[in-house]
């Protein structure tokens, strides 16, 4: 007879001592976890509610223009600066970790519409209406910053003036130039008083200029005939246009796929294009009801947020055609300019109202250090989340959002013409010849025209 | 393609024979893991979903390769076992001969206690099998720690006690008296006084749901969530008044063994009984389950012990000759049956079916109220009407405990940890079904597929041979001429032919009497908007 039965001494399989850690054992049987489905489905609906309840995403206003904020700039060298100017005339430099102006750069007498920062976060670029362009020197971050009396002024370290006033100024990535946009777009140097290029393209003002962020000569504009160009500054041509129905506000390149940019349009949406083949934009981004004003892609590249005129601050999936989060509060203004931090876990958006507002990227997040355990469970939240996602109770929590009021009527509104006019396509299509009436598809429909 | 696999069969042969062995044993292992078959990803048409599938299908066969070889090779300790050789019999050795083999800690475990005043006795396990609590018929409530034999609490009620339970862990405890049930806590401080139910039989707890079900003296089952101490449901199951109770771990569902022989299977969601079975045609003495879910073992007063198969509902195993007073399922799926003074333990060792594995008689005169497996322990505690004793069965007990899960060895700091975790992991009453893979999974559709005209074509096809070859019976004579014959041939022919078209016509003519969307199918585009919607 062979015999053995369990036989557990207490010192195997507890601690020695009170200071050593509690000993834990394993056993990933499944069968001594009785309805695990449930309980894991029950673990899903606790994540999507707990997410709900920390959604706390407003960090904090900083307020100290005196008129609406028209324009920002991230400081590429700093994580915790930001550039902001006004209306006014009146350009800051915001430590974000304090949410405190740090200083201020006088000079201007209309209202600021261009900021840039040179990629080593040396030199800021400013220009306005006054047709002024400025530069600056930005001040180093010095550990005396912190200070209470740290707001003083800087003298520009120079001043070129040209014909027309200026809409917009981009500068360019591990190079010396920068581009201004007005009557025309012009490319500077930063040591030359007059522009080293110009390209004119019609009647019609350029309202914004973005340098590309791989590809140092290439940069993108929209006018105010509705085109978005891309130029090669090394040609004296724009090499591609793309004729839309609505204004181009706004243009972001995504950082991590160069080729790709993302249009801000008049009409509420934006329109994510790759720059090879710009005959049907890739994906059309809906949610906004108004205008949207600007746009900023994430370092990751995986999102962008954007400023819309209906007040309201968004933030889309690169690739998605609804937005995955809305921020607004009641004292928010028309949204002028949005920024994603250096580190993606915060946004900066600039408004009507003189205050910028600092949010989370993800509204949910934990700020500050998370343990690995708590890092852990976070993430063991978010993989149940994602495996129950398409479960009706969960997709309901997890997708609600409150919206102000004017911006769910105007949904509302926007949908019941939309369904509309859908309706009414259809059954044109359906009275007419076969073929004789095509419905175009939402990425081409705004389109007129591609130029090569 | 090709040189990849010869690259694996080259692999497969440079392995050494017990490598191999282990590999399948291994693969058999994973099987466990996997908890089931994959998606078919063969029939998926979208690539984009079909790649996610599969990279997630990856995903859980790697998971569940770690999870075997964690078992193969780190688990901390294996199980026990009973062999014997030669003639030697296992149901033949005695407690006394095992005591002589096994280590000191082992030989602990067996003990009676005598207590001749209170009994019989009830008996329950906390999850992790730390705790004990024995109710005696007679008032006798007592809270024992097991691990080192020390008596917590002992509490004397005074009245009737029909049974006793534990809440979610050892700090609380319910008991069936005389007329109400009560909840009290460790100390033996009585917190609840449960009117609503009445005089309770049966008591049951819930873990997963934090439900306390219970059956009363009329055949009303009541669940009540102990959480917030509201009356979940109340069913009457008019099938009158039982002590024969369980609950399936595997689902929740709570099984009643009937006096008509009938066992039914309840939830808290629904008033009618999920199952019943007719597993008897006398009275159901006791009923019990496997751990895994897929078997069940119900005693009738005929002396049958009878095992079912659950996913099917059909009896496997009709065990003759003894009717159990009290049945219970261990860990590792060996069944105690008590009757009268005997024990008898039933195993599955070779899979073909229960057979006599051990068994323990007692002194005369014992009367066994209740067998139940102590978890995580190869011990079978027997509460019985002079006391209660522990005897050995090894092999019973799963040797491996998770201490997120039931942790002999908790501490305070953990068990406060752990009920906190409990409590968020609350599942809702509705989760109780008979399959809980269910839950978040997809429901099949309900439209009855349509044959498609192939298939009516084919069935046509065999309808018409088969009244071709009909045989046709010798009529009287003048009936039977060959031309009648053959015209009534025909004639079947026609009809098997007709019953065909005849069927589509009538389908048309329903749809026309709807005008739904089908007939929108066939209107020109132009007209379509104006058929009904429906």
């Amino acid at each position: 007879m062979r015999i053995k039965t369990i036989s557990r001494s207490v010192d195997e399989f507890t601690r020695e001592r009170s200071q050593d850690l509690q000993r834990v054992f394993h056993n990933f049987d499944p069968s001594l976890r009785p309805m695990e489905k449930a309980v894991e489905y029950q673990r899903a609906l606790t994540a999507a509610k707990l997410e709900k309840i920390f959604a706390r995403p407003f960090v904090g206003a900083m307020d100290g223009h005196r008129d609406g904020i028209s324009c920002m700039a991230k400081n590429p060298n700093y994580l915790k600066g930001i550039f902001s100017a006004s209306m006014d005339g009146d350009i800051r430099l915001w430590d974000i970790a304090t949410r405190r102006t740090v200083c201020q750069f006088p000079g201007h007498r209309g209202a600021v519409r261009g900021l840039t920062v040179s990629t080593d976060g040396n030199v800021l670029v400013s220009c306005g209406t006054d047709c002024n362009v400025r530069l600056w020197s930005v001040p180093r971050p010095s550990l005396e910053d912190s200070d209470l009396s740290s707001e003083k002024s800087i003298e520009p370290s120079a001043v070129y003036t040209c014909k027309n006033a200026l809409l917009a100024v981009d500068h360019q990535f591990e190079g010396d130039l920068f581009a201004t946009a007005g009557a025309q777009l012009d490319i500077w140097n930063h040591n030359r008083s007059q522009p080293v290029q110009s390209f004119t393209s019609g009647s019609h003002s350029v309202i914004s200029v973005r340098f590309n962020p791989g590809e140092p000569d290439i940069l993108a504009t929209s006018s105010g005939d509705n085109h978005i160009s891309i130029y090669d500054i090394r040609m004296s041509s724009a090499a591609r246009k793309i004729l839309m129905r609505t204004k181009t506000n706004s243009i972001a390149w995504n950082p991590m796929e160069p080729m790709n940019f993302t249009a801000a349009n008049e009409d509420g949406n934006c329109y994510s294009f790759d720059g090879r083949k710009n005959e049907e934009a890739k994906c059309v981004h809906k949610d906004h009801v108004s205008a949207v004003m600007d746009i900023d892609f994430s370092p990751t590249g995986r999102e962008f947020v954007t400023g819309s005129y209906d007040r309201s601050v968004r933030i889309f999936p690169y690739n998605g055609g609804h937005s995955r989060e809305i921020y607004h509060t009641k004292r928010m203004q028309r949204v002028f300019c949005v920024k994603y931090s250096s580190d993606a876990t915060y946004v900066i958006s600039g408004s009507d109202d003189t205050n910028l507002r600092l949010w989370k990227a993800k509204a949910s997040e934990q700020l500050g250090v998370i343990l690995p355990r708590e890092q852990k469970k976070h993430e063991y939240n978010e993989a149940v989340k994602n495996r129950y996602k398409h479960l009706p109770e969960i997709k309901r929590i997890v997708r609600h959002r409150h919206l102000p009021k004017p911006i769910y009527k105007a949904k509302a509104e926007s949908r019941a013409m939309n369904d509309a006019k859908r309706r009414k396509d259809e059954r044109r299509k359906a009275h007419s010849a076969p073929g004789t009436v095509v419905t175009e598809s939402h990425r081409t429909r705004r389109i007129i025209k591609e130029v090569e | 393609m090709e040189v990849a696999l010869e690259d694996n069969n080259l692999m497969e042969k440079v392995l050494p024979p017990d490598e191999q062995e282990i590999n399948v044993e291994l693969e058999a292992k994973e099987k466990k893991y996997l908890r089931g078959e994959g998606a078919n990803l063969e029939s998926l048409k979208d690539k984009k979903l079909k790649t996610q599938l599969a990279s997630r299908e990856k995903l859980y066969g790697k998971s569940a390769k770690a999870a075997a070889k964690i078992e193969k090779w780190l688990l901390p300790a294996s199980a026990g076992y009973l062999e014997t050789d030669g003639l030697e019999k296992t149901w033949r050795i005695k407690q006394t001969d095992i005591a002589k083999e096994v280590d000191l800690l082992s030989s602990k475990n067996q003990y009676d206690i005598v207590l001749p005043d209170f009994g019989p006795y009830k008996l329950d396990f906390t999850a992790s099998g730390r705790h004990m609590l024995a109710g005696g018929r007679k008032g006798h409530l007592a809270l024992v720690d097991m691990m080192n034999m020390n008596l917590i609490k002992e509490i004397h009620v005074r009245e009737t006690v029909r049974d006793v339970a534990f809440l979610h862990n050892d700090q609380f405890f319910a008991a069936a008296q005389k007329k109400y049930s009560y909840i009290y806590a460790r100390d033996g401080t009585e917190l609840h006084c449960l009117k609503e139910r009445g005089p309770v039989a049966r008591l049951r707890f819930l873990k997963n749901h934090f439900l306390l079900a219970s059956v009363n003296k009329i055949g009303q089952l009541h669940y009540q969530d102990v959480t917030y101490g509201d009356m979940v449901a109340s069913i009457r199951t008019g099938k009158g008044r039982t002590d024969v109770m369980e609950v399936n771990p595997y689902n929740g569902v709570v099984a009643l063994g009937h006096s008509g022989g009938t066992v039914t299977m309840w939830k808290p969601t629904s008033q009618a009984p999920l199952v019943q079975m007719q597993c008897h045609p006398g009275p159901v003495s006791a009923v019990a389950f496997h751990p895994n879910g897929h078997l069940m073992a119900t005693s009738g007063k005929e002396r049958k012990v009878k095992i079912w198969d659950l996913r099917k509902f059909e009896e496997v195993q009709t065990i003759h000759g003894f009717h159990a007073k009290t049945l219970s399922f261990s860990q590792k799926g060996l069944l105690a049956a008590g009757t009268g003074s005997f024990v008898q333990i039933l195993g599955d060792s070779s899979g073909g079916g229960y057979s006599r594995y051990m068994s323990h008689p007692m002194v005369k005169g014992y009367q066994v109220e209740k067998v139940m497996f102590r978890p995580y322990e190869d011990v079978l505690r027997i509460g019985h009407s002079m006391g209660w004793s522990s005897v050995l069965i090894p092999g019973s007990g799963e040797p491996n405990f998770d201490s997120w899960v039931a942790n002999p060895f908790e501490t305070s700091k953990q068990r406060r940890e752990k009920e906190v975790h409990l409590l968020l992991d609350k599942l809702p009453p509705e989760t109780i079904m008979l399959d809980p893979s269910k839950i978040g999974a997809m429901r099949p559709s309900r439209r009855k597929e349509k044959p498609t005209r192939g298939e009516i074509e084919a069935e046509k096809e065999v309808a018409i041979e088969a009244a071709k070859s009909v045989e046709m019976k010798k009529k009287t004579k003048g009936r039977n001429k060959p031309s009648k014959r053959t015209k009534k041939k025909k004639e079947l022919v026609e009809n098997a032919k007709k019953t065909f078209p005849e069927l589509e016509e009538k389908n048309i003519a329903g749809k026309k009497r709807r005008i739904g969307e089908d007939a929108a199918a066939e209107l020109p585009t132009s007209l379509k908007r104006f058929a009904r919607k429906n």
